[in-house]
Order: C-alpha cells, then structure tokens, then sequence
C-alpha cells in the first residue's frame, strides 16, 4: 500500500485532534483563570475549592482522569439516578481542559502576584474599587507575563489529546493505530504521525506567539 | 460632588482639614507612631522632615488609606477616616466608607507608580472614567490640560518606560490631580530621581503650592524647596513630631537639640 493512502484517514483524525486541541486549550485557559484567581480570593470557600481542584488534577494520571470520566462517572451517575454518560469527545475535552486548567490556574495565580505591590496601592490611591483593580490594572499586566508558560501548555495539551484515543476516540493517534494494525508498516504511519504532530505544535507555537505579541504590544512600545 | 464632600464643606472652615488623635502605628513590635497628635488646615502646605523610620511616609500612607492604624482615630474632614459611626461608637471602617474617604485624597509616590501598559494620557483618564464615570471625552480634555499644566502635552500617546523619570513623576502629580483631591500627598516625590531631574518636578509642585484650596502634605528631603514652599515644616522623630513651625524659625532657630543635629547633618553633611 502507498504511505499517502494513509493520508486521509490520518487527515481525518487530524481534524479531531485540532479540534480537541482547540476546545479543550480554551475551556482549560477559562479554568485556569477561574480556579487561579480563586486561589487568591479571600473568601475561604473559594480558595479552598480552587485549591482542592488544582491539586486533585494535579497530582492524579491525566490517562487515569480520562477513564474515570468516561467510564467511572456514567456508573456513579447511574447509583444516584442521573446520565452521566458522556460521548467521547465531550469527555476528552473535559479532562484535558481540567488538566491543563489545574497547571493553568498556578501560572495564572503566580503572574497575578508577580505584579508588582506599588500598582495595587496606585490604583486604590486612585479608589479603582477591587474588580476594576484587578480587570483594569492587574490582569492586563499579569496576561503577558503568563503567555510564554500557556504556549507551553498548549502544546503540551495538543500532544496530550494522543490520549483519547483510548476511549475509541477517532484522533489522529487512533487513526494511526488503526492503519498499523491493518498493514503492520509501524515505520511510515508513526512516522508521518510523529511529522504531523510536529507541524502542528508549531501552528500552537507560533499562535502563542502572535498572541504574546499581541496582549505585551505596550512593552514593545518605542523600542 | 459626592455625598462626602458636602458634609465635609458643611463643617466649619476652621476645623482642621486633617487630624491625627493620638495615633499609633506599629509594624509588629517596633512602634512608627507613637500616640501622634498631628492637625492640618484647610489649604496648609505642610511638609514633614526627620530622620528615617521616623513615621513621615507613615503619615501619608495612613492617610491614602494603605496602612491601617492601630489605635486612635485620624479624621480628614471631620469624618473619622479608618472608622465609622454607628450611633455614638466609633468601629472599623468598611470598604465602601475608605472609598468614600479616599476620594478626598490623591497621592504622588516615590517610585511614580505609574500603570505601564497604559499610555501617558489613559494613565490619567482611567481613574476619571472608570471610578468617577466622567464621560471618555471630557476626561480626555482634562487630562491634556493637565498634561500641559505638567509640561508633556507632546508625550501623551507614550507609554511610561519612554518617559524620563522626571517626566514619568510629573505624569503621577497630573494623574492624581485628575481625581481632583483635596488633599495632595507627596511621599518622597524627588527621592527616586537623578539630580539634574528634581527641579522640573519641584518646579511643578511649586506651582501647585500656589492654589490655595489644595491641602499639601508633603515627605521630602529637598530642605530648601520646602523652605519656599511650606507653611509649616513639622520634624518627625521616633514617631511624634518633634518640633514644628514656620519654616523660618525651623530652618534658622530650632530649639529642640535632634531638630539641630538633624538639620545639621542634613544641610551640611560634609562637616
């Protein structure tokens, strides 16, 4: 069999793939603001969840989290009388984002108390009320400094999305296993798939940037 | 004109515009104010000398609301500023009243404190626009006229690592003017720059001394600037005012031994 009738079963499950990648980066930087920021809230509730979140995700298999939700929840769903049957793509998003949310959420927390103290006390000279203080003058200048630390991330989560080929979803990993069962030609499939992968981090790499670029244009400024 | 305002225009025009009751100030075990009794009038140019750690940027800070106080009570218009009222009893103050309170007071500090992701100009029309809810335009107006008040019209689109840090200071005195206070506070506002830089900065908070509605309450170094400028020079030491006056009588005929020493050391410290 020709490499390039690999092709498009490989481009199919590419586009999977870019998709879980896209989802699951987004719904992740959402949670990492989210469960970072309320690391930092003084209402101890909401510390302590963010808190109790970032560590369990953390500290567990991104593999193990991916089953769990995929084949543990519906089960523990069904003993309280509730559906909690996912479909495939609906669970990898979820544990990729809460993955990737979990590490997120500490470069989140750590750029936001980087900033430094003199800009909290200027802003509550100037009686910014506690939201615009962090909207208007923390944030935006925390948000560059976390985006060299979310382009490793990304990446980092594109590579992951490998993993929900285990729940028989059909990413370009399964893709390539599927073939390699088919026609035992282990060397071209993987190495194809290893290229694709490798052109794809650099598409996220290169989006980071531009989005670096873009949140810091103000520390570019003059020079 | 807010609410705080007008109770505070109400009050009588000789009370003090700010009034320090026995206030104390410890930073764990070392004491920064020491049961301090300190008055300013309305429209007072007062400046603060003495020694290190001796509590002058304390003042200020207490007085920005950044640095709660430990015993006492500091009024600034006759309103209890980290207390409120409830019935006859003095208790902490609330968020929503230290807002209220901080809107008398604008700050100008030692390291400028500007917002670097922020032009010149938003730097002095965020504050207007988003706490005061003026409209974007008429901040924008106002905040060129004060730029040109502060000689830097032509930098107003810059970002503040471009500027010099005399023209980065001159930014801050304009951005807390935006807010219109009543009560300006200079904490150390020359002590972060090159020398050939202290006068255009000076030569601004200068002409702003000449307003007689703006209460100043400035922390400096520069001994002859404050002798032009002030009413008052008060010398801090060990968290009390040591001795206070016209800036003459300071400069030329302290009667307490540590305002001599001190004035010496400052004035010629060659010897």
């Amino acid at each position: 069999m020709e490499w390039t009738s690999y092709l498009a079963p490989l481009s199919q499950g590419a586009w999977v793939t870019v998709q879980l990648t896209v989802y699951s980066t987004i719904l992740g930087g959402l949670f990492a603001f989210l469960f970072g920021l309320g690391k930092l809230s003084h209402n101890p509730l909401v510390k302590g969840f963010s808190v109790a979140y970032i560590e369990i995700f953390r500290g567990t298999s991104l593999l193990v989290q991916l089953f769990w939700i995929y084949f543990a929840l519906p089960i523990l769903g069904q003993a309280i009388g509730l559906d909690l049957r996912f479909p495939p793509v609906a669970a990898g998003v979820a544990a990729l984002a809460l993955n990737i949310g979990a590490y997120g959420a500490e470069v989140v927390r750590g750029a936001v108390q980087a900033v430094p103290r003199e800009q909290y006390e200027a802003a509550t000279a100037l009686n910014f009320t506690g939201r615009k203080r962090l909207w208007r003058i923390t944030l935006p200048q925390a948000i560059p400094e976390m985006m060299p630390t979310f382009g490793n991330l990304a990446v980092q989560n594109l590579k992951d999305t490998a993993l929900v080929s285990l729940i028989s979803l059909g990413d370009m990993a399964f893709r390539a296993e599927q073939i390699r069962n088919f026609t035992q030609d282990s060397v071209t499939v993987y190495t194809l798939v290893l290229f694709m992968y490798f052109g794809m981090a650099l598409v996220v790499t290169a989006c980071m940037k531009l989005l670096e670029r873009y949140v810091g244009r103000w520390r570019a400024a003059g020079r | 004109m807010n609410d705080a305002t007008e109770i505070r225009d109400a009050g009588e025009m000789s009370d003090p515009i700010i009034k320090f009751d026995k206030v104390v100030k410890r930073f764990g075990d070392h004491v920064v104010l020491d049961e301090l009794d300190f008055e300013v009038q309305r429209g007072e140019k007062v400046t603060i000398i003495g020694p290190s750690g001796s509590g002058k940027s304390t003042v200020l800070r207490i007085l920005m609301t950044l640095e709660p106080i430990n015993d006492g009570v500091v009024y600034v218009g006759g309103q209890p500023l980290w207390h409120q009222w409830r019935g006859d009893e003095l208790i902490p103050a609330g968020e929503p009243h230290l807002r209220e309170m901080r809107s008398h007071m604008g700050m100008v500090f030692q390291q400028f404190n500007l917002f670097p992701h922020m032009t010149v100009l938003r730097n002095l029309t965020e504050a207007p626009v988003q706490v005061l809810g003026i409209n974007k335009a008429e901040a924008k107006k106002r905040g060129m006229e004060l730029l040109e008040m502060v000689g830097l019209a032509d930098q107003a689109s810059k970002y503040p690592h471009q500027l010099s840090g005399g023209q980065q200071q001159r930014v801050g005195i304009a951005r807390a003017l935006a807010m219109r206070p009543k009560v300006m506070l200079f904490d150390e506002p020359t002590s972060a720059l090159d020398p050939e830089l202290v006068g255009e900065v000076l030569n601004v908070i200068r002409s702003l001394a000449d307003e007689h509605d703006l209460t100043m309450l400035l922390v400096t170094h520069e001994m002859h600037f404050a002798r032009q400028v002030s009413d008052r020079i008060c010398f801090f030491d060990q968290g009390r005012i040591k001795e206070q006056g016209k800036p003459e009588d300071i400069f030329t005929a302290p009667k307490e031994e540590r305002t001599k020493a001190f004035l010496k050391a400052v004035l010629d410290p060659d010897d």
